[in-house]
């Protein structure tokens, strides 16, 4: 059962991934912008990463740094689309381009670099996927535990109103522009970081492998929503299901791969998901309308009549 | 309180579309005043209002709010002198927010936000004496979403978010406006509840002249970016509908073009 093997790595991926998503979460739930910038700061997160450990750097003091690099690309995105007036779609698309040259820099030109396994024990690594199964793990629900403490906060809940009603955060005093600059800093943040625990977990940097990481990223955000949305109010459960829609991701992504998908249809495939993921909730909406009873309509007006 | 000097604005200038919005206004408040504004359609109330509120940039003039000149200060600086509502419910409040949440949010306009906490517990029972003054039974729906609330209970919230910690100056920009009339009656008297017991000082914007005449210590009537007409006091409560109307033909020189006033009437 190949596919059965493959399901501890699929689903260490998959919390990578997830960890990711959470950064998308961030801007796409949160900000309600779409920051396309996470496909140029994942690979810069994994080249500092690389460069950083392959120069003798602690690995800690490494992740530290990609997440630092993450955080100053999201600073660029931030700056292009408050203090630029650029429509935050097409800022996130200028920061990505520019990093991809950005990303060949600090990997010295070179496309991908390897990590080299000889003379150091990565906590995080293909050689033992079990226990990079639970060092991700722990990761990701320590980094829910931190968001869940920030958005509970005064400035958290500042960002929350920036993304929610513009209008209304100036109205009481919320300089709307730096909240969503730290936003898209905080997101950059830890896609990056995600980015360097697969640059470890895999064993190399790709300049490319950041490559679609904003429609994965969307795909266990809309996954983790449309399937667990209605139990999991809580924010943190919110962020638990973006995790757990990225392991999904990957589980599906095995599987087709396992059934004999070539590697290069994936990239197609993904966005498909996407497609479909986002337009659930919409095709939801539109046959409760053609197919809804008259019995419930009443209810609902009356309930409506009732609040008012 | 408020003290607006040589107030101009001009949108799209040199442009076909160029509306002088503002052509000077003067009008200094004193504290306690409750002003309502009225005029017809692109008189300028709500852009007077936007202007003191800071949502455009001043072409010319200056706004002073308590003896602080806040002419340059962008909007979210100038909120924490201020409280206010606006005519659409959906704008003043957080929808994917919880209640009790948008009331913290409101709390602590102008102030720093930093790591503390968003919501004390002291807060929760000071937001729950709050909204039973509201007599809507919202005091127990303090982890509802603000979006399922109805447009009047929005509004409401909103006018409690605007009134709280004393804003020096509140700014009600046709807020009862998108209402039913009876929704309407009663965010109105919250109101004057809130602008008496607080002894607030206001500007309120109306299509709806009895509402102008009826409420607040003084009438302002604007047309064409101007202010055309200004009654305090007794003068103001023996003022009519038919008055005003008549007062507005002889000084604008036209009918008084707004729909919904004349239909409100």
């Amino acid at each position: 059962m190949p596919f059965l093997n493959a399901m501890p790595g699929a689903i260490t991926q998959g919390i990578i991934w997830g960890i990711m998503a959470i950064g998308v979460y961030l801007t796409f739930k949160i900000l309600d912008v779409a920051d396309l910038s996470v496909d140029g700061s994942f690979a810069t997160g994994g080249a500092v990463l690389v460069v950083m450990v392959t120069a003798g750097q602690n690995l800690y003091l490494a992740m530290f740094c990609a997440f630092l690099a993450g955080c100053a690309a999201g600073l660029a995105t931030g700056i292009l689309h408050t203090k630029f007036g650029i429509p935050a779609i097409l800022a996130g698309i200028l920061t990505q381009l520019s990093l991809y040259s950005i990303n060949l820099r600090i990997q010295s030109d070179m496309a991908n670099l390897p990590l080299s396994y000889m003379n150091f024990h990565y906590p995080i690594t293909l050689r033992n996927i079990t226990q990079s199964l639970i060092i991700c793990a722990a990761v990701a629900i320590c980094l829910i535990v931190l968001l869940y403490w920030f958005f509970g906060t005064e400035l958290g809940h500042a960002l929350r109103v920036t993304g929610s009603n513009h209008s209304m955060a100036r109205a009481n005093g919320i300089n709307t522009d730096t909240n969503k600059i730290i936003g898209i800093v905080l997101s950059n943040g830890i896609v990056a970081l995600s980015g360097g625990m697969l640059s470890q977990y895999q064993g190399f940097c790709d300049v490319n492998m950041g490559r679609g990481a904003i429609v994965i990223g969307l795909a266990a955000v809309i996954i983790g929503d449309v399937l667990l949305g209605k139990i999991f109010q809580n924010f943190a459960l919110k962020l638990l299901a973006t995790v757990i829609g990225g392991i999904i991701y990957y589980i599906v992504i095995t599987l087709v791969l396992n059934l004999g998908m070539k590697a290069n249809d994936l990239k197609l495939f993904s966005a498909i998901v996407v497609a479909i993921f986002l337009a659930i909730p919409y095709w939801r909406a539109q046959l409760k309308q053609r197919f809804h009873k008259p019995q419930k309509a009443v209810s609902e007006a009356k309930e409506v009549a009732d609040n008012a | 309180m408020l003290e607006v000097k040589g107030l101009y604005k001009t949108f799209n200038p040199g442009s076909v579309n160029e509306k002088k919005a503002l052509n000077g206004i003067d009008l200094t408040l004193n504290d306690g005043d409750f002003v309502t504004v009225i005029g017809g359609n692109g008189a300028g109330k709500s852009t007077m209002l936007n202007m003191i509120a800071g949502v455009y940039p001043v072409d010319a003039g200056s706004i002073t709010i308590d003896g602080i000149d806040v002419t340059k200060l962008p909007e979210h600086k100038r909120a924490k002198y201020l409280g206010r509502v606006f005519q659409d419910p959906m704008m003043g409040t957080a929808a994917d927010m919880w209640l009790e949440e948008n009331l913290a949010v409101a709390n602590r306009r102008g102030k720093f936000r930093g790591f503390k906490w968003a919501i004390s517990a002291k807060e929760r029972k000071e937001f729950r004496e709050l909204l039973k003054e509201l007599d809507l039974g919202l005091e127990n729906r303090m982890t509802t979403k603000v979006g399922l609330l109805s447009g009047g209970q929005r509004q409401a919230v909103t006018l409690l978010m605007a009134v709280m910690n004393h804003p020096k100056l509140l700014l009600l920009d046709e807020h009862t406006a998108a209402l039913d009339p009876k929704t309407a009656a009663n965010v109105l008297a919250l109101s004057d509840k809130f602008i008496e017991e607080e002894h607030l000082t206001a500007l309120m914007v109306t299509h709806n002249m009895r509402d102008a005449i009826a409420h607040g210590n003084r009438l302002i009537m604007m047309n064409e970016g101007r202010i055309i007409l200004d009654v305090k006091g007794e003068e103001k409560q023996k003022l009519t509908v038919e008055e005003l109307l008549g007062e507005f033909a002889k000084l604008s020189g036209s009918e008084f073009a707004n729909d919904r006033a004349l239909l409100a009437n």
